[in-house]
């Protein structure tokens, strides 16, 4: 039997489609469809100045668009060859880092509701929500932000936010144990997540794995250690890698890497300096002829912006390399083979954002 | 009164019909109340669980929220799917909804049980009669022609009839206990035996609880609806009064299930100082509670591993406790 799952479904948590041929319960094939979500963002940023083009990303990944905001505005700094205030460095990487947060207690909400547990949710949200609001202080916007610019960041903190967010970490800490005690521990979740899904090392790097569906099989590779940009190298940090690559791993791993985060925010909001917000930057942005492409760590992975330039103010071309399409690749080894049940535990594990996988 | 107490004794004469029906009809619209309300404390106690308000607009302090969702239901298009199959799509509401006021028949409420059908097979008509509602929920996902419905129609009857069986098993050691399968004499029991069937029952409750959750259809056994998989199980293609209907039934068990948790094993109406009919609705209130308190609290369990939890685990603890039920029993008595 052929069963559609999507574009309009609870839990591909969007408009994608997985067309699931099942024997029963058991799944036999399974075909991924994306593109529903296509806006072109690639062609259209080649009509758009590179100030322009920063809106665009906020949509990409809308869970984490402050890493997106990054992962453009330092591929053009980095063509341009900028020099970028001290302390607007530190605010990216603040509202980086928070954004990350934000964005996996989204992912651990919505897979334990996925899962039938709908409190850890609303539970989630709760701190969610406090970053939200957090941003909304800062640039004005609740999802879309929008905030960054080539060369710095287009406001300043305002007055008492840096206060705000550092009585945020302790209670970011309470919280944590107190989720990790509500769900980690639950043998029916367990039972639902352990060794389910198992991706090993090998298939994660011949399927170009990143992000944590890569470090879930315990290759310990983050971006933010490996390949450091903005100010990561300054800061003590460890990358949590899973061991047996299975759903739970996964999960896990979204806790873990939200306790770093929240390690690497309270030491930038200790030192953070005073300055500008932005640094000198040509009033028309031209990027030099050539190609560039650099790679940050999104919250899901590497991503990446290749921009192709002829010497103009708009790029030639641009390519994204979107960490939740690549990821998504794999989903059709995992699933066959699974049963029926097991399908929305894997789906939500591998963790997609629609607005990254259509772009 | 006295006519109609004994109406289910006595010959049919005109007085105790007439006492039949109007005893229906309170009973019926008593239960109806009960359910919407249900829904509203359902929504409010899940609500604060989650650290929200739940429903507060409608009516002061959201009362009338369940009257409106209702009254919405009612005005709503009816629509039946072009290629349903038509006359089981529109009965299977109706057989999964009738069976779950049936029921409510033999529950006696209250001390002097005007309206209690005292049948003296009572425990088997409630499990017969709660089987009947299988039946319409497997006839509402073949009769969408939805395959989502058709899933879920599937396992909701493999998992109801899976763990009707450690039901009818958990409830066992109670009979045996009461000597009677009347839900009157096994509340009179454990009122004038001054102790609640829970305690000496304590296994059999456990697993009483637990399949009866899973009879329900309710977290952590909501397979048959697990809204992230199957979108909304069986009555996916179910829009309107007849979603209602599915809607109230399952409401309706959860308040019969209480009811008969209670009776089985709570004392029932029984307790000192306070009338008995608060006691039963006390009894109730707290079974109801801890459902809704399960459901803001669990994940969702997988399917393989719910037939296994029934057929491995829940049976044979169901039978054990039989065996020392019977055994304690001998010994004893």
């Amino acid at each position: 039997m052929i069963l559609n799952v999507g574009p309009q479904h609870p839990s591909t948590h969007g408009v994608f489609r997985l067309v699931v041929t099942i024997d029963g319960e058991q799944i036999v094939d399974a075909d991924s469809v994306v593109g529903y979500l296509h806006r072109g963002t690639e062609k259209l940023a080649e009509d758009l100045q590179y100030t322009q083009i920063i809106p665009y990303t906020d949509r990409l990944d809308y869970l984490a668009s402050m890493i997106n905001n990054y992962a453009l505005v330092h591929t053009v700094e980095y063509a341009m060859d900028l020099e970028i205030p001290a302390r607007a460095e530190y605010l990216r990487l603040i509202v980086m880092e928070l954004n990350r947060i934000g964005s996996h207690l989204m992912f651990i909400g919505a897979y334990l509701l996925d899962l039938g547990a709908m409190s850890p949710f609303l539970y989630a949200f709760q701190e969610r929500e406090m970053i939200v609001q957090m941003f909304n202080e800062i640039c004005g916007a609740r999802l879309t932000y929008n905030y960054m610019r080539v060369g710095g960041v287009k406001w300043d903190a305002p007055p008492g936010w840096l206060d705000k967010v550092r009585d945020f970490v302790p209670h970011m800490r309470e919280r944590f144990k107190m989720l990790s005690d509500l769900v980690s521990g639950n043998e029916i979740f367990l039972n639902r997540v352990k060794g389910i899904g198992v991706i090993t090392q090998e298939e994660a790097l011949n399927y170009s794995l990143s992000g944590i569906n890569l470090r879930s099989t315990g290759f310990n590779f983050d971006l933010r250690k490996n390949r450091p940009y903005n100010l990561y190298e300054q800061f003590d940090f460890d990358i949590p890698v899973g061991t047996k690559g299975d759903c739970f791993d996964r999960y896990y791993l979204h806790l873990r890497e939200m306790e770093q985060s929240v390690r690497i925010v309270e030491q930038a909001v200790a030192k953070i300096p005073d300055g500008p917000v932005i640094g000198k930057v040509p009033k028309l942005i031209r990027v030099p002829a050539g190609e560039y492409y650099t790679s940050i760590e999104g919250a899901r992975g590497e991503l990446g912006v290749y921009i192709v330039s002829d010497g103009k103010d708009k790029p030639y071309r641009m390519k994204l390399r979107r960490p939740s399409f690549v990821n998504l690749q794999i989903l059709r080894k995992l699933l066959i083979g699974q049963s029926m049940s097991n399908l929305i535990a894997i789906l939500g594990a591998v963790d997609i954002v629609l607005g990254e996988v259509d772009a | 009164m006295a006519s109609l107490w004994g109406w289910h004794t006595s010959a049919l004469t005109g007085i105790s019909f007439l006492g039949m029906i109007i005893g229906a009809v309170i009973v019926l619209l008593l239960i109806l109340g009960i359910v919407s309300y249900l829904i509203y404390f359902e929504r409010k106690v899940i609500g604060w669980m989650q650290g929200r308000i739940g429903p507060n607009r409608v009516g002061p302090f959201g009362l009338l929220q369940s009257v409106a969702d209702i009254f919405k239901l009612l005005i709503k298009e009816d629509v039946i799917p072009t290629n349903a199959d038509r006359a089981l799509f529109l009965l299977a509401p109706v057989v999964a909804f009738v069976p779950s006021f049936m029921v409510l028949a033999v529950i006696p409420f209250t001390a002097t049980h005007y309206f209690t059908a005292g049948l003296n097979v009572g425990v088997l008509y409630y499990i017969a009669l709660s089987s009947i509602t299988i039946l319409g929920i497997v006839m509402a996902g073949w009769a969408s022609n939805n395959k989502y419905s058709l899933l879920g129609g599937m396992r909701s009857a493999a998992q109801m009839i899976s763990y009707e069986i450690p039901l009818g098993l958990s409830l066992l050691g109670v009979i045996m206990l009461s000597g009677s399968l009347n839900l009157n004499q096994i509340v009179a029991a454990q009122n004038y035996g001054h102790v609640w069937f829970i305690i000496p029952q304590i296994i059999g409750f456990v697993v009483f609880v637990i399949s009866g959750i899973a009879e329900l259809n309710r977290t952590p056994f909501d397979l048959p609806e697990a809204e992230s998989e199957l979108v909304a199980g069986y009555f996916t293609e179910y829009s309107g009064f007849r979603f209602a209907f599915f809607m109230l039934a399952e409401y309706v068990y959860v308040f019969a299930i209480s009811a008969l948790a209670t009776t089985m094993f709570l004392g029932g109406w029984s307790g000192p100082f306070l009338p008995s009919w608060l006691w039963f609705a006390i009894k109730v209130s707290a079974c109801i509670f801890f459902l809704f308190w399960v459901r803001a609290t669990m994940p969702r369990i997988r399917g393989d591993q719910l037939m296994g939890f029934a057929w491995k685990v829940l049976i044979p603890v169901a039978l054990f406790n039989i065996l020392l039920t019977g055994a304690i029993y001998e010994i004893h008595l």
